[in-house]
């Protein structure tokens, strides 16, 4: 039997995941992207996952917008990459160097 | 299941504004154009009338609506209004500048307003929901006023920092959300804080999810160790958003701290103001010993936000003293006025960036403020008070705006802190009587007078310098206009 710890601990794996996605990728924007994505589906596990087991619909309320932020927050995202990549005419993360910091 | 129509009206101000946004989409596809000049004048105008409106619609009591999703009550109104004010204000600067470098498109302005649509959603949340729908419509709005400028490659690879990091931290938020959302069975912030009091939270889960929404609340002030985006956001936007990223989005951010750490968790405060007390020292050294080294006006600037939002941190921890909360009001009073008082000071400081910038050069080194007395000893003047303000110099707004977050830090005990923030002060006093002494001392190396900057440019940063010196002479209306909105509040 599946218990709520058994879900935390897969969302928060997820989640770990994403972060060292963000923080090693070295090599290209889209996997940074996808990581992102990745974080946003492992807050939704917790929220699934406590709903279900609180009772509780607003949880699952609250993941159809997370959903649907996270699609605008991609297209936001591809779109900078795109007039990144006229600018630089490259997505690599190291390309990324103009300013100092 | 009955269905009861919500009272629309504490929130007419945000219904407002969003028809509005919707209307100037329109009307600037239509009347193409036209159409930079109208999106501009329906913005301000929509600016003005959603400011009339939210007086209008003030009520003296916290009200609740759209199933307590929705609280209406002074402190939510009067940051409304200075979010307000500062976008007015920034659009009014950034105008100008946008049209010499043609970036100066209507949806510009558009998503300058939904930006404050979004900011208006926070201030005035009661729940996690619209506290993360309004966080996020700032931020896209913002991302995408970073990258603005297409052409430029500093523009959009600060866009892309940006937005990494930027939903980084609404992921950490996310997630510490998910946490308190497990441990207390609430959405509400109400009903977060009524399950701590009753102690039928898992503190375990309770104090993990906190670490997390502190965390995302420190990256949207912008403060060590999550200030990395700050000086390279500030310094590749074009430099009116830099504007805008500097001023409203405090103001914003002060509320999601607000209402998610006082609001929802004021139970947890031992904790949280032991984690805001490390942050805040972090940014306030940090902050003002890496502005020695910037050559960079806005980097430099960026550094010493970051510095002063530690300052409005030390207001936000000196509240509760061994269960003691005596302290509360005068210490979140403090950090209030210092929000404020800080936007007043980054409107000024980056206007002077855009009145020193023209077409096709950009003021954005101190060296271009070399000898700035000879070519306008008015405008020198005014950049003389916002430095002296910054510095903490009395008798400017920013002295007391320190002097009010050490007195509620010192009220604390907190001795150690108030000397930190004060030896640090002084170190960062360089930096800012610096640019004083290039303004003053140096030779000009560029001898135009400043003609390119338009008339409504000039007379809103004049007010705004003498605002500083003037609130600086009479602090205390708005020290108790600040105190008074947040005890309506609490």
């Amino acid at each position: 039997m599946l218990s709520l710890s058994h879900y935390l601990i897969l969302g928060a794996i997820l989640f770990a995941i994403s972060v060292v996605g963000i923080f090693l990728n070295r090599k290209n924007l889209i996997v940074l992207m996808m990581a992102i994505e990745l974080m946003l589906l492992a807050v939704n596990m917790n929220f699934i996952a406590f709903s279900h087991y609180l009772g509780d619909i607003a949880g699952q309320v609250f993941v159809f917008f997370i959903l649907t932020v996270a699609a605008a927050e991609a297209a936001i995202g591809l779109a900078i990459i795109v007039i990144l990549f006229r600018n630089l005419r490259s997505i690599h993360v190291d390309d990324l160097g103009s300013l100092k910091g | 299941m009955n269905f009861v129509v919500p009272d629309f009206y504490p929130a007419a101000a945000e219904i407002f504004v969003a028809v509005m946004a919707l209307v100037i989409m329109l009307a600037s596809t239509f009347a193409r154009p036209i159409a930079r000049g109208l999106a501009y004048t329906l913005t301000q105008l929509t600016l003005i009338a959603a400011a009339f409106i939210t007086i209008f619609t003030m009520q003296g009591e916290v009200v609740y609506t759209f199933n307590n999703l929705f609280v209406g009550d002074l402190m939510g109104d009067f940051l409304k209004l200075l979010i307000y004010f500062s976008m007015a204000a920034a659009l009014v600067y950034g105008r100008g500048y946008l049209n010499d470098r043609n970036i100066d498109k209507p949806e510009y302005y558009l998503l300058a307003l939904l930006m404050t649509l979004g900011m208006m959603v926070m201030v005035t949340a009661n729940h996690m929901l619209p506290m993360y729908l309004g966080l996020e419509m700032m931020s896209l709005a913002l991302y995408a006023m970073v990258a603005f400028d297409r052409e430029s490659v500093r523009s959009t690879e600060a866009a892309m920092k940006y937005f990494v990091l930027g939903s980084f931290a609404s992921g950490l938020l996310l997630y510490g959300m998910s946490m308190v959302y497990g441990a207390t069975g609430s959405l509400e912030f109400s009903g977060i804080a009524q399950s701590i009091h009753n102690q039928a939270a898992n503190e375990t889960v309770l104090v993990f999810g906190l670490v997390f929404l502190v965390s995302g609340i420190c990256f949207k002030l912008g403060v060590v160790p999550f200030h990395m985006w700050v000086p390279d956001v500030y310094q590749g936007a074009p430099t009116a958003v830099t504007m805008v990223i500097a001023a409203a989005p405090k103001l914003a951010a002060f509320a999601l701290a607000v209402r998610l750490l006082i609001w929802a968790l004021f139970d947890l405060a031992e904790q949280w103001q032991t984690m805001l007390m490390l942050v805040a020292v972090a940014s306030i050294v940090l902050g003002n010993l890496a502005a020695i080294a910037q050559q960079n006006i806005k980097r430099m600037l960026a550094y010493s936000g970051i510095s002063h939002m530690g300052f409005v941190l030390l207001g936000l921890l000196a509240g509760v003293v061994e269960g003691d909360r005596h302290f509360a009001l005068n210490a979140y009073s403090s950090a209030m006025f210092y929000a404020v008082s800080y936007v007043l000071m980054s409107l000024a400081s980056f206007g002077m960036v855009i009145l020193l910038s023209r077409a096709g050069f950009e003021a954005e080194n101190i060296d271009d403020f070399k000898g700035l007395n000879k070519r306008s000893p008015w405008f020198a003047a005014m950049m003389m008070f916002v430095m002296f303000s910054m510095a903490g110099i009395p008798f400017f707004v920013g002295f007391f705006a320190k002097l009010s977050v050490l007195q509620a830090v010192v009220a604390a005990n907190y001795f150690w802190l108030a000397v930190v923030a004060v030896v640090m002060s002084v170190i960062g006093a360089f930096y800012y009587l610096r640019v004083v002494k290039v303004m003053y001392f140096d030779a000009p190396v560029d001898t135009s007078p400043l003609k390119a900057a338009p008339a409504e440019v000039r007379v809103l940063l004049s007010a705004n310098g003498l605002a500083i010196a003037a609130l600086g002479i009479a602090p205390q209306a708005l020290m108790s206009l600040c105190a008074y909105a947040l005890l309506a509040s609490l």
